[in-house]
């Protein structure tokens, strides 16, 4: 409900929603307010134009235009909201039977639904106007259940997400029974959707109606809808033309109150999609210029990377969050730097931010931001040096890959667009790559298609698109988070192969200590949108200072954990970027807090950001028996 | 409380056979664990028992019977991988326990089972009015197993029920599913493709690869000395863990 009044704020959604509520207001109160004026014969102006005693003329029969168009609002209204509830019920009634009786029964009804929604509608409401006979209520039934076909798809569609979802599943297996869990999980969760294609429908069903009444087939006299008055209004529409167009106008403004409050909620509810922004392609810069970069004259020529009080903020509502607060590192030649924290202490953010890779509304700034010795600060376009030198792998390849093209062809695209090469060379070049990364019989495979290829070989597909050019430095985020261990070693081996025989640098993110210390030789854990600790990869186990690095080392079980023991957990929550405690962030859930500690926020200094590192830790064993709540 | 007994169990879709034959046993009061790379039929095995997907041949037994796999009351529960898509976003979390109690109890009576469930997986029994989208993943992975309690299970099957989670709550989850075997006297089938969280719960382990079971027996055995060829590699495939963690005994964070 919250989103759909914050619908209602939006400049269309005034515009629909007061369209809507004027509508409404007059359908009910039209008829009891102007009853008399729209039924009085006035003999002495039959077929008269508009005047200021009738503003839009009168009638045939010299009843004011004006006012009967205002008291048709209720019948014509009425027809559409009945014709569209029949459409709705029955469709979605039709829509459920593939999901309540099986596939059986489903599947015929389906495929009969499909073809009736590739009928023309006219045709359909035609039909069954014929079928139902003339009149209101026929003209009612014809439009509804011509409409069913469109909802019951609909329909179908959305239950059929909806029931895929693992809490259907889980309703199941406990021995919820069909029909409460229609009622229970499949119309709340479809309802949304419903109603605002309900509200466009109506739009486009009060035309139909229009155009029913207007053939002849709809409301007859005495009682008038718009379409009954347009019809009337047609005979003379050369010499008085505001017969006809007055109830058409309303036709068209009533039907753009329920279309326009559909889309503005639709939109509203559309905004929901968060995560567009990770699958960002082309780069563009919204960022503000750097305070004051400093001199690049003294550029170390090992530096991949040079990363210097690096943040990233989001607008939100009227506010600001940040959830990547300053955050300095440097990548040399050849070497593997690790990420590594919980979800939301701002690694992928950070990473994106290093491959140029965040559209607005992030707002990336940094002191310094240089790949390869160049400052991506300086105004001038760096696709080009991007797309050449660093590679980007993220941890779902399905989605970094085109499923319309062939998996050569994405690769040799890279190859095109970067170096310009020639169709034949770049083909050539990523059966090559994709040789490199160990895809077997690359010939055949480089025509197949991504959803061909198993999660592994995609994954290492993509890390053959990145070694497309020459890249100086990977970015791999969570590579190997949805793959099973042994498609996890591949990959893992092929990131290190291809980092010692081509010199490459790489960042490896992961919320897993064991894969980053896999591979990695230096370690920089986050928090909160900070680096809380920097640290070689052997120093993981027996020399992080940090508690929160020994928290997060200590809870993961590996294959020497001691069995007879509980697992180290990590009491409370990590922190919500828009709220971001003063003092140290990780205060609250650490067992060597002190006063200091919430007041004052440590910095980096020697590799760790903390006022009591290396501090032996108390014995936290109570914990688990109290309440966990994590 | 309760034996779980495959029977060559087999689960065929339509052109696929994802299950072949499989035999296997959760012994009363054991934490089984089934290991296998994606794909390999673990959570078809799940789903068969639950109800959830169809037997094509064999039987599965409780205690000897036939399990019941359809009706009101399932002996049998399953925690599911995904706890932000097996909560109904549009249900509390007490309505989403309280669906799942098999018997027809009066609301004072119901609403005190759901905060005992709740207490019971260490979630303060004031949740019980929030919906999902106020809970982290490791407190909704805490309901999800609230609601299969609540069908007062003999044997509970958790397929990959921390994959999708944090390192940092992976660990309170795991202790929680020990507890319940250990306090609740639970059978439990946990399904994982991360071997060292499975050496951690199970007491034995079942591998699977490409349908069939190919190695079953008591944990140490399976994982010091591995008769398949299979489960060699996937072995050799565990990350080593953090390096010299071995030698470095973790006690100062018990
Ligand atoms: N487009 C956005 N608008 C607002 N907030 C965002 C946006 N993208 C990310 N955030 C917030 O920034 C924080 C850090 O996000 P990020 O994706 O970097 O986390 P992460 O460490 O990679 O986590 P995970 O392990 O879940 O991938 C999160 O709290 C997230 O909610
Ligand atoms: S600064 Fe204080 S609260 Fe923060 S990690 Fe160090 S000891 Fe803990
Ligand atoms: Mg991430």
């Amino acid at each position: 409900m919250q989103r759909w009044s914050r619908a209602a704020r939006t400049p269309l959604g005034i515009v629909g929603f007061g369209l809507l509520a004027v509508t409404l207001f007059l359908a009910v109160f039209a008829p009891l307010i102007w009853h008399r004026q729209a039924g009085d014969y006035d003999t002495d102006n039959l077929l008269a134009g508009a005047s200021g005693e009738h503003w839009f003329g009168t009638d045939n029969l010299g009843r004011d235009i004006f006012y009967r168009v205002l008291v048709a609002t209720r019948l014509s209204i009425t027809l559409a909201v009945s014709a569209t509830l029949i459409a709705v019920v029955v469709g979605v009634v039709l829509g459920a039977a593939p999901t309540l009786l099986g596939r059986w029964i489903g599947r015929p009804l389906i495929g009969l639904v499909n073809i009736l929604v590739a009928f023309p509608g006219l045709l359909l409401v035609l039909f069954f106007a014929i079928v139902f006979g003339v009149g209101a209520k026929g003209a009612v039934l014809a439009v509804g259940l011509a409409g069913a076909p469109t909802f019951a798809r609909l329909g179908h569609t959305l239950m059929a997400a909806v029931a895929g979802r693992d809490f259907v599943a889980a309703a199941r297996a406990s021995g919820v029974r069909p029909g409460r869990i229609l009622v229970r999980h499949l119309l709340p969760n479809i309802a949304e959707p419903l109603i605002v294609n309900a509200t466009i429908g109506a739009g486009g069903v009060l035309l139909s109606f229009a155009g029913l009444s207007f053939l002849g087939l709809g409301v007859q006299s005495p009682d008038y809808d718009w379409g009954r008055m347009m019809q009337d209004g047609l005979g003379g529409i050369y010499v008085h033309p505001l017969a006809a167009l007055a109830p058409g106008a309303a036709v068209i403004i009533a039907g753009l109150a329920f279309n326009l409050s559909g889309e503005a909620v639709a939109r509203a509810l559309g905004v929901q999609v968060d995560v567009a922004w990770r699958a960002v392609v082309t780069p563009t810069r919204h960022r503000a210029r750097a305070a004051a970069p400093p001199p690049a004259d003294d550029v170390d020529p090992d530096l991949v990377l040079d990363v210097a009080n690096l943040r990233v903020a989001f607008p939100h509502g009227g506010d600001v969050i940040r959830p990547v607060r300053g955050v300095t590192f440097q990548v040399r030649r050849g070497e593997a730097v690790g990420i590594v924290g919980e979800s939301g202490s701002g690694k992928s953010l950070t990473a994106l931010a290093v491959a140029d890779l965040l559209e607005f509304p992030a707002q990336v700034d940094a002191d310094r931001l240089a790949v390869l010795g160049t400052d991506l600060h300086d105004g001038t376009d760096h696709r080009h040096l991007l797309g050449t030198s660093v590679a980007m792998v993220f941890q779902d390849p399905m989605t970094s890959f085109n499923p319309a093209h062939r998996v050569g062809a994405q690769l040799a695209e890279a190859a095109r667009a970067h170096q310009g090469a020639t169709r034949k060379q770049a083909w050539r070049r990523a059966v090559d790559r994709l040789s490199a990364v160990h895809i077997h019989d690359p010939h055949r495979r480089a025509r197949q298609y991504p959803f061909e290829f198993s999660g592994g070989m995609r994954q290492r597909a993509m890390i053959g698109m990145g070694l497309m050019g020459a890249p100086k430095l990977i970015v791999a985020d969570e590579p190997t988070t949805a793959l099973d261990v042994t498609v996890q070693r591949q990959v893992l081996d092929m990131l290190r192969e291809v980092r010692t025989t081509d010199d490459v640098a790489l960042i490896l993110i992961s919320h897993d200590v064991s894969v980053v210390a896999e591979v990695c030789d230096r370690v920089m854990v986050m928090y909160a949108g900070r680096v809380v600790e920097d640290l070689p990869a052997a120093d993981l186990a027996v020399a992080a200072r940090h508690p929160y690095t020994r928290a997060l080392v200590a809870a993961v079980p590996d294959m020497h954990s001691d069995l007879d023991a509980p697992l180290a957990t990590i009491f409370g929550q990590p922190v919500d970027p828009a709220h971001v405690p003063d003092g140290c962030a990780y205060a609250a859930r650490c067992p060597l807090a002190d006063r200091r500690c919430r007041t004052q926020e440590p910095t980096l200094t020697s590799g760790v950001a903390c006022w009591h590192p290396g501090e032996s830790l108390p014995v936290p064993h109570a914990r688990d028996a109290r309440e966990v709540d994590a | 409380m309760s034996r779980l007994d495959l029977q060559e169990l087999t689960v065929r879709y339509r052109h696929t056979t994802a299950v072949d034959r499989v035999s296997l046993t959760v012994p009363d009061g054991e934490i089984v664990g089934l290991v296998g790379e994606s794909g390999s039929g673990k959570s078809s095995i799940a789903r068969a028992i639950v109800g959830l997907a169809p037997v094509s041949g064999g039987r599965i037994e409780l205690d000897g019977r036939e399990l019941a796999r359809r009706g009101r009351r399932r002996p049998v529960q399953m925690v599911f991988q995904d706890p932000y898509s097996s909560l109904d976003p549009r249900m509390t979390v007490g309505e989403s326990i309280a669906e799942a109690i098999p018997e027809r109890l009066d609301r004072t009576v119901r609403r005190r089972e759901v905060e005992r469930l709740l207490h019971r997986v260490h979630l303060d029994p004031a949740r019980a009015g929030q919906r999902p989208g106020q809970l982290s993943g490791g407190q909704r992975q805490r309901v999800a197993l609230a609601r299969a309690l609540a069908g007062r299970p003999e044997v509970l099957i958790a397929d990959e029920i921390t994959s999708a989670l944090d390192v940092s709550v992976q660990g309170a989850i795991l202790n929680l599913i020990r507890e319940m075997q250990r306090e609740l006297g639970l059978s439990i089938l946990f399904i994982s493709h991360n071997l060292a969280v499975v050496r951690y719960v199970a007491s034995r382990i079942a591998v699977m690869y490409q349908g069939r079971l190919v190695e079953d027996g008591p944990a140490a055995e399976v994982l010091g000395d591995p008769s398949h060829e299979y489960t060699r590699r996937l072995l050799a495939a565990v990350p080593a863990g953090v390096a010299g963690r071995s030698t470095h005994p973790r006690k100062e964070f018990r």
